[in-house]
């Protein structure tokens, strides 16, 4: 029998997926410990495009049947469809009040904070983790940022970003401890913004 | 998991790295993310059963079973030391299913299991200490009911847990409790610190480390992330106070660690050391080396209380 040629490459997913796994999430943990910090990612994969090693990292290491995707316009390319249907098993959903991640590729355009699930009253862990995939994390607009995780105050400089993203972001802080965490990615760097951190820019 | 020529798989006994599967390390993986984004709050989580008893650390060996890894070097402790029942037998668990470096020194430790303490030494950047926890929610002596406790915790309702530490003073004229002493966590939620002494709770405010809590029977994990805020609950006219000892450690002097009343006969003989073994250990080892060296304390000179 002949191979349907017509069909997209899959990429592999990790070489070890025990021991790679374990180190990409201990390097999640501690950007979520650390907020601001910027922490490269010690294990590479081959990314379908136009995902960033870091998110690919990230699904792979999170992501399954119990947690439905939502990606924006630019992430859901049938590349990246395809594979994290095949590797993670992942529910790809629409409504981006049901995502427990959303993958976004492109900053710029992507949906206001309120319109992800920010979690329950009583269970504000159910909420959406949104991993941004922006353009540089050094090189933005710096903004100080305080908080649990944070000794006295960091700056980062995340660019890409929408100009209602800071404004939106602190608004947010009204409806603690509801609320989004964010995964800032730039290739193989990441750095973690979880929802008890306020921004001054 | 294990492959043939991959060492570091090869726990040798045929089980999973870490003894979880890599589905349960998933779920519990997500949830220390989530415990660590909402500092305090009590995520639950599909808790397994583990091969011990409820009670013996199911919570904490679920946690460092989904965050430990080959580079990792673990030290257990049980009421401050490495060699008591529960250390011993968590420790060994951790060596057969996960074949990673041990030790006792918290220095040298990557990743501390505790139950009951905090080590003396004070902890650093990139440690995580895993507490072990019986009754993860503070609340739970106030109202057993999760529904309401939940709601409690929800809209931040924490007078009730003032009025029990009132009675106490009302009662005793202090707040009797010492030890699971509850706290404010980033100024939103009240946490219960696992039973350590309340000698330990200034200990959580600000620590470099990741903290981390387990609590198996109850399917609670909770996390304090480093630099946050761990205020004990007090009243302005009485202060959240620490214990203090009139004596020093019986082994090693030391005057600002947590003692431990031992009898030694039945006679009413007794004194009092560090709960801490490797924080005495190396003050003994520091004090002999001095001694040797021409110092003037003998090493068992504050043997008699």
């Amino acid at each position: 029998m002949k191979r349907d040629l017509a069909a997209p490459e899959l990429r592999p997913a990790f070489a070890d997926p025990v021991f790679d796994t374990q180190a990409v999430f201990r390097t999640l943990m501690s950007a979520v410990a650390y907020p601001g910090r910027i922490f490269p990612l010690d294990r590479s994969v081959s990314a379908p495009h136009p995902l960033d090693v870091a998110a690919t990292a990230l699904c792979l290491t999170l992501a399954d049947f119990e947690t439905p995707i939502w990606l924006d316009g630019r992430a859901s390319s049938d590349e990246a469809r395809s594979y994290l249907r095949f590797h993670c098993e992942a529910p790809q959903t629409t409504d981006k009040k049901s995502a427990r991640f959303a993958l976004i590729a492109d900053p710029s355009s992507m949906p206001h904070l309120m319109d992800f699930h920010p979690g329950d009253v009583e269970f504000p862990d159910r909420s959406t983790t949104l991993i941004v995939q922006v353009p540089s994390l050094t090189e933005g607009p710096t903004a100080s940022w305080f908080g649990p995780g944070i000794n006295q105050v960091i700056k980062p400089g995340i660019a890409g970003l929408p100009d209602w993203f800071w404004p939106e972001w602190n608004l947010c802080s009204e409806i603690y401890p509801m609320g989004v965490d964010v995964f800032f990615i730039s290739g193989d760097m990441l750095v973690g913004l979880p929802r008890a951190v306020r921004v001054e820019v | 998991m294990s492959g043939p020529g991959n060492k570091q798989c090869d726990t040798g006994d045929g089980y999973s790295f870490a003894y979880l599967d890599e589905q349960t390390k998933r779920m519990i993986r997500r949830t220390l993310l989530k415990a660590l984004s909402i500092p305090g709050y009590q995520v639950p989580f599909g808790g397994r059963e583990m091969p011990l008893a409820y009670g013996w650390g199911t919570g904490g060996i679920q946690v460092t079973a989904s965050i430990i890894g080959p580079d990792d070097r673990l030290k257990v402790i049980d009421q401050g030391a490495d060699d008591t029942t529960n250390a011993v037998s968590i420790r060994r668990f951790f060596e057969i299913v996960s074949n990673v470096a041990t030790t006792e020194q918290t220095a040298e430790a990557t990743i501390i299991q505790t139950r009951h303490r905090i080590p003396e030494a004070p902890l650093q950047e990139g440690q995580i200490l895993v507490y072990q926890v019986p009754q993860p929610d503070p609340l739970h002596k106030i109202d057993p009911r999760e529904n309401e406790t939940r709601k409690m915790h929800a809209y931040a309702e924490y007078g009730a847990m003032q009025v029990t530490l009132y009675e106490d003073i009302a009662r005793f004229g202090r707040i009797a409790r010492t030890y699971d002493y509850p706290a404010m966590v980033n100024a939103r939620h009240l946490m219960s610190p696992s039973p350590i002494p309340k000698f330990d709770n200034p200990k959580m405010e600000n620590n470099p480390a990741i903290q981390l809590f387990g609590a198996g029977r109850e399917k609670r994990i909770y996390a304090v992330p480093p630099y946050t805020s761990v205020r004990s609950l007090d009243f302005d006219d009485h202060p959240f106070e620490v214990q203090t000892w009139k004596g020093c450690c019986a082994l090693c002097s030391s005057t600002v660690s947590y003692l431990d009343e031992v009898v030694t006969d039945d006679r009413g003989g007794r004194m009092f050391v560090c709960s801490d073994t490797d924080y005495c250990n190396k003050r003994q080892a520091d004090r002999a080396l001095t001694t040797e060296t021409g110092g003037i304390v003998a090493p068992d000179e504050g043997a008699k209380l």
